[in-house]
């Protein structure tokens, strides 16, 4: 079934890349430089497509895999730097290489003018080698490898234009919260290889570890499946990890479109997927990760609703969306949640493109109050984007319509009808932050600032042709998921079915029943954003002003980052500064030193530090603990 | 033994040698000082190797370990006196309490 | 009394100690040589250093891969000698790599250093050869005497006489602590080769044996920078010249760790429960310790000392859990952590200009638009450093906690896990520095100081490549600590005992 293919060179042509934009790049031109840095990934994304063209000649769970070098292999333990493609592998090979070429060839448009043109192409073709990196792991540890190298770029990424000290903090503020997770990450590989061991076994290869799944007891799959999706909730912008994501905006936008919403923001939804052998062993953690998932959803959708920012919106769209996707993997519907996840890389970054487009057309302004009537100017990133925005709200016959009604399927036939009614509320509120977004940028009166209004332009070609192959996605990509008995329906979940299984309700509904209410739930935000946005543009501030404090609450973004401020960041300054460096050894090393009766006097330095320079406090110090070590000894021989 | 001697009172002695080096070296500011403390720790060891060759049978490598331990303490002392003079070329003194400007 | 002293009954092996002897033989011909020359010419010196290592590696490179007793237990010829060897001489090469132009920039004279330096490597490589307790110690005095000097050769600057004699004293105070330890063993056991004392170390201990073993292990954690034994680590590593500071980092605990490995992991595995759980403690004060004080630090080198701390305190919690898997994973951590640390100090020293030391953080910043390459290389060492895949550090770190899990121990494992996300905090702001930044400190053109970029170069490849391909240095750890598990052909332990 496992049939040799030479997958390294999805990795080789990016590689080929970075390699050629870090040393050539500055020296090469402008042109070359973006040619090469789109090319790569096009190789990429067409030696993608022949692996799928084979895959698909296999039966079902077949897979194509090359080993490209033994990697760890220490005693028992060993681990390669071996591929796999498989099902769940190709869709995302597939849309990785695929929406990332489309947007690296309108970042040639987006980027032309900044100075810094090779090295925004570096970190993007280093981004994309790390996803590739990722998806086509075979096992947990090289995985990591794409995991940690994806979560680099984006801190690189973000951090691009440097000049701005709050870009560089908001940089360094995702780095750190992702490193949080990946702590949590490598906690759980770290028990994954114990529980191997304690069998005999080392191993994290994804299929030896599924053969052996008999290991895993239910309370050591927890375990390993609540660690795993800690990280995740790093990654994919989850509660109570998220909170990095709003501020990644600041990164050039085709960024945003790539990283912080097509692609890396979705590996954990594809890590789940991928051990999905592993959570189903534990309702418990698959009840959390959907729980998270949909709080997760509804909170950043409501978040949403009131943010000025145009990229804001957006962003907090993306965590809500990728709450669906943890509602779906979390409820056993996998081949939903991947689902979710491709149309979502479609129209997602559509949107961003679109929103980049305006930004662009606008002179660098993101502030959807002083826009408005822009669709006259901007006819086809207009366009394209009520594509993404039709796609995004779940209307028919749009991408988003037929992976966001197979999620809410999957929730409420699994009998989650908590979650389905919170997932289905969203829908609601989706449709009313996408529309407010469409209405208060391109349609109504024109609020923009007159010095911006006359360079107001439509963006180049090279910009707008990645919008309408995207909007094109956007329309067809749904329809290789039709509903069951239809045409082809279920062609897609059959085709994922080697990889993460078939999803089985536990009751019955009528499919159409839910499609109709979703749709209709969506439809009502629309309206109402339509009766608020155009019909009564006075009303929002009018409702903002009768409901301040939630208005203010949901602007503030329930002051999160204030809290996590106030609990986490200061305390730990607190401790690192006063309690370490001042109380420590302002009280115990002088009190000790005094009380001692030596000689040492106390000295009157406002600031002492713990390291005091005095080369008898630091023998003293050695002291103390040869004396604990005696002190231990001596127990253990009166013992 | 001569005088009646056991090991016990070799090892006491080494430990009052041991426990006065430590005080010498916690208690003196003058770096001379301390490095006098230093080597009465190391030749508190030395009465200990000594003792142990002589009651464990009259062995000899506990009395070459004691010349090892001599020749090493006195290479010591050259370089300490040595670091002691740079010190003091440079503050007009010894006193370790001088020489905090590295800390933190 | 009547003890007869037959030296037929020793074996002469002279194959462990051939690599070393051509290396203190160096020292004193480059000694002798330096007499002559200038101190602000004194590459030629380096140069000759450079060949005594060369000719060292190469004949390090014959000792034999199984265990081979020589002058009566006192030396061993195994693969674990030789590894240490190895990477004891290269660490050293690079070490005088990056000295040349440093060297002779600053005025250091230049007979002193690298004879020195050569004669610290010798006491490092007797240190991991060490057969019995007494060769680690005269070992460690030969390395430590010299690095004593070493960190005080900028009689210039008062701060490194005050790092100088802050190690001086410390480390004497310490040394004290280990020889009254050996003679405690000693008393208890009868004997100081290491050899006897795995048998005769074993089951319940006597009180003596007990306290000996602890005062051994304050000796080793003095030497590895353990808290709190690590005291003086900070204030050496930032007054010492740069390329000292290096040298204390990799050489130093490369050849701390040999010994401390061999004595407590293979040696004194019998009396195991008495010594880890000391460990345990020793490895999560180390760590957190080291991680953040870290965090406060605006000094490169003082940050990179804290650093050093805290990986030290990784290394102890391998070595807590005391199997060959973890020794192994020592192994192979070292020798990561000995690349990323000289190609972090490299870079430091490509920083400094003549009376510019330029080793705060804000030195380093705009480097990333300044000079790309030397930016890029700092930046990989401190992604291996905070344990990002693929670099040596990730790989090194990984081996170390499963081999810790692997023993159950599992809350240390949480802990040191935390404590590599916190110490990503610290290695993050330099690189944040470089890139997101500007207004640093100037560069001297790179292409003036070849031998410079040669030492970073070689670091930065064996950084990326040991984390890449970390197959032959895995075998090598393994295999290298195997042989130092393995039993001793019985004929050749003659001993000096009667």
């Amino acid at each position: 079934m496992a049939e040799h293919f030479p997958l390294g060179l999805i990795l080789l042509f990016p590689a080929i890349g970075v390699v050629f934009n870090l040393f050539v790049g500055q020296r090469a031109g402008r042109t070359t430089v973006g040619i090469v840095g789109a090319g790569v990934i096009g190789a990429a994304f067409v030696v993608g497509a022949v692996a799928f063209g084979r895959l698909l000649g296999l039966p079902t769970g077949g897979a194509l895999t090359s080993t490209l070098w033994p990697w760890i292999e220490a005693g028992a333990f060993k681990v390669d730097v071996a591929l796999r493609f498989d099902a769940l592998t190709a869709v995302m090979v597939l849309v990785v290489s695929g929406v990332g070429m489309l947007i690296h060839i309108y970042s040639s448009g987006y980027m032309a003018e900044d100075g810094d043109y090779a090295r925004f192409f570096t970190y993007m073709n280093l981004f994309v080698l790390s996803m590739l990196t990722l998806v086509l792991a075979d096992n947990l540890l090289l995985m990591f490898v794409g995991w940690e190298g994806v979560g680099l770029c984006s801190y690189l990424l973000i951090a691009f234009w440097y000049t701005n000290p709050e870009y560089a903090y908001n940089g360094r503020k995702a780095f750190i919260v992702n490193r949080v997770g990946d702590a949590a990450f490598i906690l759980g590989i770290l028990t994954t290889v114990w529980v191997g061991a304690t069998h005999g076994l080392w191993t994290l290869n994804f299929v030896e570890l599924r053969q052996h799944i008999a290991w895993f007891g239910p309370a050591t799959a927890t375990m390993i499946c609540v660690l795993l999706f800690i990280g995740a909730t790093g990654k994919s912008a989850q509660i109570p990890l998220y909170i990095w994501l709003p501020d990644a905006m600041v990164g050039p936008t085709p960024v945003s479109a790539l990283i912080h919403a097509a692609t890396m923001v979705t590996a954990g939804v594809y890590m789940v997927a991928r051990l999905n052998f592993l959570y189903l062993l534990s309702p418990d953690a698959m009840e959390l990760v959907a729980t998270v998932g949909t709080i997760t959803c509804i909170f950043a959708a409501t978040i949403a609703i009131t943010q000025p920012d145009i990229k804001r919106v957006l962003a907090y769209s993306t965590i809500s969306q990728l709450g669906y996707m943890f509602l779906a993997v979390g409820v056993g519907a996998f081949s939903a949640g991947i689902f979710h996840l491709m149309t979502h890389a479609f129209f997602k970054s559509l949107l961003f493109l679109c929103a980049g487009s305006v930004i662009h057309g606008m002179g660098g302004e993101q502030d959807m109050n002083k826009m408005g009537g822009l669709a006259s100017k901007m006819p086809i990133t207009c366009t394209t984007m009520w594509i993404a925005t039709l796609a995004i709200a779940a209307v028919p016959p749009f991408a988003g319509f037929f992976s966001k009604d197979m999620i809410l399927s999957g929730a409420y036939t699994s009998g989650h009808f908590g979650l389905w009614l919170l997932g289905l509320i969203t829908a609601g509120f989706t449709g009313l932050y996408m529309f407010r977004l469409m209405f208060m940028t391109f349609h109504g009166e024109s609020r923009v600032e007159p010095e911006r209004a006359h360079h107001l332009h439509e963006s180049p070609p090279v910009m707008t042709l990645p919008l309408m192959a995207l909007a094109l996605l956007c329309v067809i990509g749904g329809w290789v998921q039709l509903p069951e008995g239809w045409l082809w329906g279920g062609s897609f979940s059959r085709f994922l079915s080697g990889s993460v299984g078939i999803f089985k309700p536990a009751l019955e509904a009528s499919d159409l029943g839910l499609s109709i209410l979703s749709l209709a739930v969506s439809l009502t935000g629309a309206l109402i954003a339509y009766i608020f946005y155009i019909r009564y543009p006075g009303l929002p501030t009018y409702l903002a002003w009768r409901a301040k404090a939630i208005y203010q609450l949901l602007l503030e973004k329930y002051y999160i980052d204030q809290i996590y401020d106030a609990l986490v960041s200061r305390p730990l300054f607190f401790i690192a500064q006063y309690v370490l460096f001042k109380g420590l050894d302002y009280y115990t090393i002088d009190g000790l030193v005094n009380g001692t009766g030596t000689t040492v006097e106390a000295s009157g330095d406002a600031v002492r530090r713990f390291e005091t320079g005095n080369v008898q406090h630091y023998a003293l110090i050695y002291l103390i603990g040869a004396v604990g070590i005696a002190a231990f000894y001596l127990y253990l021989v009166m013992r | 033994m001569p005088g009646g001697l056991t090991l016990n009172h070799f090892l006491v002695l080494s430990l009052i040698v041991f426990a006065l080096g430590l005080f010498c070296v916690m208690s003196r500011r003058n770096a001379i000082g301390i490095l006098m403390g230093v080597e009465l720790i190391l030749n508190s060891a030395n009465i200990n190797y000594l003792a142990f060759a002589l009651f464990g049978g009259g062995r000899y490598d506990g009395q070459v370990f004691s010349l090892f331990v001599i020749m090493l303490a006195a290479a010591e002392a050259v370089v300490g006196l040595a670091i002691v003079l740079a010190i003091y070329q440079d503050l007009r003194t010894i006193d370790v309490d001088a020489t905090e400007t590295l800390n933190g | 009394m009547t003890n007869t002293f037959s030296l037929a009954a020793i074996t002469f092996d002279w194959r462990p100690i051939v690599p070393l002897l051509i290396v203190a033989l160096g020292a004193i011909i480059v000694l002798l040589a330096g007499v002559k020359v200038d101190d602000r010419e004194s590459e030629g010196l380096g140069w000759l250093s450079l060949l005594t290592i060369a000719i060292a590696f190469c004949t390090a490179l014959a000792i034999p891969g199984n265990q081979q007793i020589s002058f009566g237990g006192a030396l061993v010829a195994d693969g674990y000698t030789a590894f240490f060897y190895l990477t004891i001489l290269f660490a050293a090469a690079i070490i005088v790599l990056m000295s040349l132009d440093y060297v002779a920039e600053e005025g250091l004279p230049g007979g002193e250093y690298y004879s020195l330096v050569l004669f610290a490597t010798a006491g490092m490589m007797l240190m991991a050869a060490a057969g019995d307790l007494i060769i680690v110690f005269i070992g460690l005095e030969t390395m430590s005497i010299s690095v004593y000097i070493l960190a005080g050769l900028a009689r210039t600057s008062p701060r490194s006489n005050e790092a100088s004699l802050k190690y001086f004293l410390l480390g004497a105070f310490s040394t004290g602590f280990l020889l009254y330890g050996i003679a405690l063993i000693y008393g208890a056991t009868g004997t100081i080769k290491l050899h006897a004392l795995s048998t005769l170390a074993t089951g319940v201990p006597a009180p003596m044996l007990l306290i000996g073993v602890g005062m051994l292990l304050i000796g080793f954690g003095f030497k590895i920078a353990a808290v709190p034994f690590h005291m003086w680590t900070p204030d050496v590593y930032e007054g010492a010249p740069t390329s000292i500071t290096a040298f204390m980092a990799v050489g130093v605990k490369l050849a701390a760790f040999a010994a401390f490995v061999r004595v407590f992991l293979v040696h004194l595995l019998g009396v195991q429960t008495d010594w880890s759980m000391v460990l345990w403690v020793l490895a999560v004060l180390t760590m957190t310790t080291g991680n953040i004080v870290a965090l406060m630090q605006t000094n490169l080198k003082r940050m990179l000392a804290y650093s050093a701390i805290a990986h030290a305190g990784y290394i102890l919690v391998a070595m807590t859990a005391g199997t060959s898997i973890a020794g192994a994973a020592v192994l192979y951590y070292l020798l990561g952590y000995a690349f990323t640390n000289l190609g972090a100090f490299a870079v430091i020293i490509a920083l400094s200009r003549r009376g510019h030391p330029h080793e705060l953080i804000s030195d380093l910043r705009g480097l990333g638009t300044r000079e790309p390459a030397l930016a890029a290389a700092m930046a990989i060492m401190l992604f291996s450093l905070t344990g990002i895949p693929p670099l040596a550090g990730f790989v090194g770190k990984f081996s170390v906690f499963s081999a810790a899990l692997n023993q159950g121990y599992v809350a240390l494992v949480v802990i040191a896990v935390v404590n590599s996300v916190v110490s990503a905090y610290y290695y993050l702001r330099p690189v944040v520095a470089m890139y997101t930044d500007e207004g640093g400190a100037e560069v001297v053109a790179l292409s003036s100081r070849p031998a410079l970029i040669a030492a970073i170069a070689i670091a930065v490849i064996a950084t990326i490549a040991i984390g890449v391909y970390p197959q032959p240095y895995m075998n090598a750890s393994t295999s290298a600590f195997a042989s130092a598990l393995s039993k001793p052909p019985l004929a050749t332990t003659a001993s000096l005992r009667p």
